[in-house]
């Protein structure tokens, strides 16, 4: 079997936007996109000892890398990074076509994703991905577990707890609730230098440069603004008082 | 804009936010504001919509969408906007919502703002309000070309109704393509809440981690029952068993926006925010001064919740008298 795992290398500690292009501020450090971890955990529990092969995607800038040499470091096979100037700035729309693109290459019985951006905050793109591959999707998955052809998930949504089940190949987005990643070992770190690490740009994957980046995108940030302000919002340490100050306070906003 | 909006039911009734998003849809007055429901009973459901504001409402009852599962629904949304022209197509958040969404996007190559806010029309134009950065930067976010897909961040409208007639009910039956039904589900396990429910309380009073033990909720629960409120849950606690799935607030679980907020022993991750940020007032009490959670309460208190709370809910039931 083959699974794929798509992760995203995301800006380390206070993430900032570029003011000119609206864009997310990508200059400094980034990280292995901590909700991707359990993806790859699960990816790689599933393997086991098996003969499977893990291997992670991802679409961003060179230094992603970093952040597949983590996931290879936990123990995963092969990375495969698509990074292209023309593709900054895609949306939803154009980076499921490269995703998607690049997925079609590998052919994985199994893709996964972790459960959203800890930078933008996205949590869709397994959806549109699925879309373009003509896959089943299912999401907020807590228990997967592969046999014979078929998945089975347990999630939770709104309501309480689905069990569904879908044929292979499919595409599934894992909840942080399904597992504790692992840190890679020294061993693993060192390991994951001589693993295969593929870096790919649009033409090898027959994306046209038009349907990447702004032009392939279909949204914009029109402005930026400051958030409305959240009152006279206000933090105290407790020094025996606090329990009076929360009941003046309540008192104040009439609320006992 | 000609406007179609996705109406997420649950049993016999609509969801809230999706209401509150076609009624928003319909105040902007731009044009008739269209509906979608799918699935079992979205038939009788078609004049509940039109008190909302949908002067039009596509239904489809076909045995592919009889479980709430996204990717039919993507072949009957296609079919929809096809079939009406629709330029626009609005979601309220919800685990089902965000999945049909994104592969509609796909499937019609449109445009998808998510986490919304708030729409409004320039020179006739949509333009969405979106929180990004933990709230720390407001964007204006707009489409380039139609359709335009857009999903709300839950709690963003109240669910109003207006004038509205009777609406014109339309049967939809798209071809359903065979990666749509691949997923079944095959079993479904629904918690029955016991006591208030915690959607419809003007004050939550919800426990975390920080509580340290199972039996701490006591704490939450005498401090609920003091201020005359319902409790809550993080997801983390439920998922330990400490507190019933029920009472979870987030993502997953319930959406809240009550009067007052209470959150004890909550870092404030940001599935648990999702769930209760559009509360009136929030107070936090945490030990950690570095807890997400104080950046979006009105007061934040760093502290142990053991030593406070049973100070606090003296308090308040001794100036309840």
């Amino acid at each position: 079997m083959r699974i794929a795992v798509c992760v995203k290398h995301v800006p380390e500690g206070v993430s900032r936007l570029d003011p000119g292009t609206g864009r997310l501020d990508r200059s400094g450090e980034g990280t292995l996109n901590h909700f991707d971890a359990n993806a790859v955990e699960e990816a790689l529990r599933l393997k086991g000892d098996s003969d499977t092969e893990v291997i992670v995607v991802s679409l961003g800038p060179e230094k992603a890398i970093d952040s597949l040499r983590k996931a290879l470091a936990m123990g995963a096979d092969r990375a495969v990074l698509v990074s292209d100037d023309t593709a900054a700035g895609s949306d939803l729309v154009a980076t499921s076509r490269i995703l998607a693109a690049a997925l079609e290459r590998e052919q994985p019985d199994l893709v996964l994703f972790g459960q959203q951006a800890s930078d933008a905050d996205g949590a869709v793109l397994w959806a549109a991905v699925a879309e373009r591959l003509g896959r089943p999707v299912v999401s907020q998955a807590m228990e997967l577990s592969v046999g014979d052809g078929s998945l089975r998930v347990k999630r939770q949504t709104e309501f309480g707890y689905d069990t569904i089940e879908a044929p292979l190949p499919a595409v599934v987005a894992v909840s942080d609730a399904i597992n504790e990643p692992r840190y890679p070992s020294l061993k693993g770190i060192m390991g994951a230098k001589k693993k295969q690490q593929d870096v790919l740009s649009l033409a090898d994957l027959g994306v046209a440069a038009d349907e990447a980046g702004e032009s392939g995108s279909r949204t914009t940030v029109l402005a930026l603004a400051d958030p409305p302000a959240r009152g006279d919002a206000r933090k105290i340490e407790d020094d025996g008082s606090a329990a009076q100050a929360v009941v003046d306070f309540l008192a104040e906003k009439r609320l006992v | 804009m000609a406007t179609l909006v996705f109406l997420e039911h649950h049993g016999n009734e609509l969801q809230k936010g999706s209401l509150g998003v076609l009624a928003r849809a319909a105040s902007l007055g731009d044009s008739d504001v269209a509906a979608v429901v799918a699935g079992d009973g979205a038939r009788a459901l078609a004049s509940e919509a039109g008190k909302f504001g949908a002067a039009k409402v596509w239904v489809c009852e076909d045995e592919q969408v009889a479980q709430p599962l996204p990717q039919p629904r993507v072949d009957v949304l296609a079919k929809v906007v096809a079939d009406g022209g629709y330029d626009t197509v609005l979601f309220a958040n919800s685990v089902l919502a965000a999945d049909v969404a994104a592969g509609l996007a796909a499937r019609l190559d449109a445009g998808l703002n998510w986490d919304l806010v708030d729409l409004e029309l320039r020179d006739g134009e949509p333009v969405g309000k979106r929180p990004a950065l933990q709230d720390a930067v407001y964007a204006d976010v707009g489409w380039s070309g139609t359709p335009r897909v857009a999903l709300f961040r839950a709690g963003s409208f109240d669910a109003t109704a207006t004038a509205g007639g009777e609406p014109d009910v339309v049967e939809v039956a798209p071809d359903y393509a065979a990666h749509s039904t691949g997923a079944r589900l095959v079993g479904q396990d629904e918690e029955e809440s016991s006591g208030p429910s915690i959607e419809d309380a003007e004050i939550v009073v919800a426990g975390g981690r920080g509580l340290g033990a199972p039996e701490n909720f006591t704490l939450a629960e005498e401090l609920a029952q003091a201020l005359g409120g319902a409790v809550g849950a993080t997801r983390a606690v439920v998922d330990a068993g400490w507190y019933p799935y029920s009472a979870q607030i987030g993502q997953t679980g319930k959406t809240v926006s009550p009067k007052l907020y209470v959150a004890l022993g909550i870092s404030g991750a940001i599935q648990h925010k999702v769930g209760m940020q559009s509360s009136n007032v929030i107070v936090s009490i945490n030990k950690d001064p570095n807890a997400p959670i104080f950046e979006f309460s009105d007061l934040g208190v760093v502290g142990d919740v053991h030593e406070i709370v049973p100070k606090l809910t003296e308090l308040i039931r001794a100036r309840k008298g």
